[in-house]
């Protein structure tokens, strides 16, 4: 009686194991399933958002001239709750219950770099629409990005801090817990110095803090010209919220993790007068530009921040390897990704070079009262590496 | 020199914060001997009620008035909140084990967590901000009008709670049943209502943390209160659990350490040092700065 029961047992685990893992196969004809993973929810929130929005933007609008290989795309979204070991979790998810065939994402670097080892393993093509530290791409021949790097973007203003706005002396305030915001730390103080500027101050403090005064004052103390803040735009609208409390009033830098409809929501008017570098402006009369802005408007009734342009520019490149290469399978995917030319993206023209990067050029934005103005734009020849 | 008092004023800012905390943890812990836990998520909460009160009366302009309400109408919902936390979860399991008390309180802390995932969501929230600002310039000395605000409420608050436990009937009570349970019971006093009446005045303090908190950050998250309810909760330890000078005492002592520590060594060490000081404080003087041994009674 008893070793019936087992057997019954050990047959239902089978079939419901089987039963389980076909499940997804099922529809794998008709569509072809893409993942995303992002932080739709947390501190970062507003990135996952819109770059999840961008891309589904941008499938939508595929899907409508006749999908890719004659299927439609269906992506398939996760969240993982600003928290990289999420990250990890929700990819390794995407890949093996869900069966996706690539993998878009990450915004914020140490997420992308826990998820990436994982699509790497198995052989699935990832796209970061907006990851910047260099060590993103290096995990392996999988992985790609759609954007400048840090060691740019780091140059990018530290040339603006030194020669337009002629602030010699600069306090930089890092979030040690982000790879992102370390490498930008490094890079900027780089090229700084190669200026001849002096770096007065270097404070730091973990992402999630919310009380900055004990850093900022020893800042203040230092005297500072501009304080530089890579990091993202919940603790940048904090710190320079309390920065202005404490009576500094020199402005604020910041890098493309600022970009957030919520950065001004959070330091409202102490941040008139603060820049950050950024991938793209609104206000680029490049009509493909503009037919964007006008799309994602249209659907989602905002403007689309840098996040959502680069979650669009690496869904349609993904779409297009997929079109040349005439297979959904990684391996061909992966080298159709790497031989993209001159595509011509909503953040520039886009070309992935041998360590499967993009080169592009950054923009830097002048935070005036919400709004991000075009201040400058430099090109990558124009800082050496 | 300057730098050193104007972390001096950030670090009494931030400590008062803790004092109002932990004197929520040394209050029931007279009463009850609980550490109870979910203390911090009631200051979380309390953060909240004041987010969403502020939202609402808040007119074109900060005015006093309006900050006053919001920080009453905090401090009541959190009161209420107190109150509601004991009867329902704390009175079934008075009689149990001292250990079933304790995980009750963590179980309720971390419904209170989740509870406000749910209901507020995850994202940070900003509070607008309340009061009309002023700054002050004393010797170079920045003050604003947050922290002089902070300072002075919580100290106000802590007078006001001296007064009420030393000379009022209910104070009287409390501390009577925080001397003996039982003993307190035969003279015929109410306990279960003079614990309620401690659990009300402990979560209200918190929630006027919270407020405060909102006043000067202005971030406030579901989770907030976790680290800022430890710290509180060591403040306790290191004053002497059970002291009510003592929560005050350990509170500023926290805050200005962290401050000095981030400020003048690293921002890593943020954390550290208030755990730091708990080991010591339970190696060197386990009754803390200001409590007094207490003999196991046999």
């Amino acid at each position: 009686m008893m070793r019936t029961r087992i057997a019954v047992a050990v047959f239902l685990a089978a079939a419901l194991a089987t039963a389980l893992s076909c499940g997804p196969k099922g529809s794998e004809k008709s569509e072809i399933l893409v993942g995303e993973y992002g932080s739709l929810t947390g501190g970062i929130a507003t990135f996952g958002i819109s770059t999840r929005d961008g891309s589904l933007l941008a499938f939508e609008d595929i899907n409508a001239k006749g999908g890719v290989l004659g299927k439609k795309v269906r992506l398939i979204v996760e969240d993982d709750q600003s928290k990289p070991e999420e990250a990890a979790t929700v990819v390794t998810k995407l890949i093996n219950q869900d069966h996706v065939v690539a993998m878009l994402g990450q915004v914020a670097s140490s997420h992308s770099l826990a998820a990436a080892p994982i699509c790497q393993a198995s052989q699935i093509p990832m796209i970061s629409p907006s990851s910047t530290n260099p060590r993103v791409t290096q995990v392996g021949d999988y992985i790609f990005r759609v954007c400048f790097m840090d060691t740019f973007q780091g140059a990018v203003m530290a040339k603006f801090a030194y020669e337009t706005l002629q602030a010699k002396r600069i306090a930089i305030l890092v979030d040690v817990r982000s790879d992102y915001s370390v490498g930008l730390q490094t890079f900027f103080g780089q090229a700084y110095k190669k200026l001849k500027g002096e770096i007065v101050a270097e404070q730091s403090f973990s992402q999630g803090d919310s009380d900055f005064r004990a850093q900022l004052t020893a800042i203040k103390a230092a005297n500072p010209e501009a304080v530089y803040v890579p990091g993202y735009y919940t603790e940048a609208g904090t710190i320079v919220y309390q920065a202005r409390e404490l009576g500094i009033t020199v402005p604020f830098l910041g890098s493309d993790g600022w970009d957030s409809p919520k950065l001004w929501e959070i330091g409202g008017k102490a941040l008139n007068g603060c820049y950050f570098s950024n991938h793209y402006s609104t206000d680029d009369p490049n009509p493909i530009v503009q037919q964007f802005v006008a799309d994602y408007k249209a659907k989602y009734n905002q403007m689309p921040d840098a996040l959502a342009a680069l979650g669009y520019d690496a869904a349609r490149i993904l779409a297009d390897a997929m079109t040349r290469a005439g297979s959904t399978e990684g391996p061909k995917v992966r080298d159709a990704i790497a031989a993209t030319k001159d595509f011509p993206g909503v953040t520039g023209a886009i070309t992935i070079n041998s360590e499967r990067n993009a080169v592009k050029s950054a923009v830097i934005l002048k935070v005036e009262n919400g709004k991000y103005l075009l201040t400058e734009t430099i090109k990558p020849e124009a800082v050496s590496p | 020199m300057t730098t050193f008092f104007q972390q001096l004023v950030n670090g009494l800012s931030l400590g008062s914060i803790y004092a109002l905390i932990a004197l929520g943890y040394t209050m029931v812990y007279g009463v009850l001997r609980l550490i109870n836990f979910a203390h911090g998520d009631v200051y979380m909460i309390g953060a909240y009620v004041g987010y969403y009160l502020s939202r609402r009366l808040r007119g074109d302009e900060p005015s006093i008035v309006s900050a006053l309400l919001v920080m009453l109408g905090a401090m009541l919902a959190c009161a209420a909140l107190g109150v509601l936390i004991e009867r329902l979860a704390y009175r079934p399991v008075r009689r149990e084990a001292r250990l079933t008390l304790l995980i009750t309180s963590i179980g309720v802390s971390l419904f209170l967590e989740n509870m406000a995932q749910l209901v507020f969501g995850p994202d940070p929230k900003f509070f607008p901000s309340l009061a009309p600002r002023a700054d002050f310039q004393i010797g170079g000395v920045r003050l604003t009008s947050e922290q002089l605000t902070v300072i002075a409420v919580s100290f106000l608050l802590m007078i006001l709670l001296r007064f009420f436990i030393l000379k009022t009937r209910t104070g009287k009570a409390m501390r009577a049943v925080s001397f003996s349970l039982d003993a307190s019971k035969l003279m015929g006093i109410s306990t279960d209502r003079i614990i309620a009446v401690t659990f009300a005045l402990g979560s209200a303090l918190a929630a006027a943390a919270g407020v405060l908190i909102g006043m000067q950050i202005p971030k406030i998250d579901p989770l907030m209160g976790i680290l800022y309810g430890l710290k509180a909760f060591v403040a306790a330890v290191l004053g002497g659990i059970g002291s009510i000078p003592g929560a005050v005492l350990g509170g500023l002592l926290i805050g200005t350490s962290e401050v000095m520590v981030v400020g003048y060594l690293s921002s890593t060490f943020r954390d550290a040092i208030a755990f730091g000081i708990l080991i010591l404080v339970l190696i060197l003087r386990p009754q803390g700065l200001l409590g007094r041994v207490q003999k196991e009674k046999v």
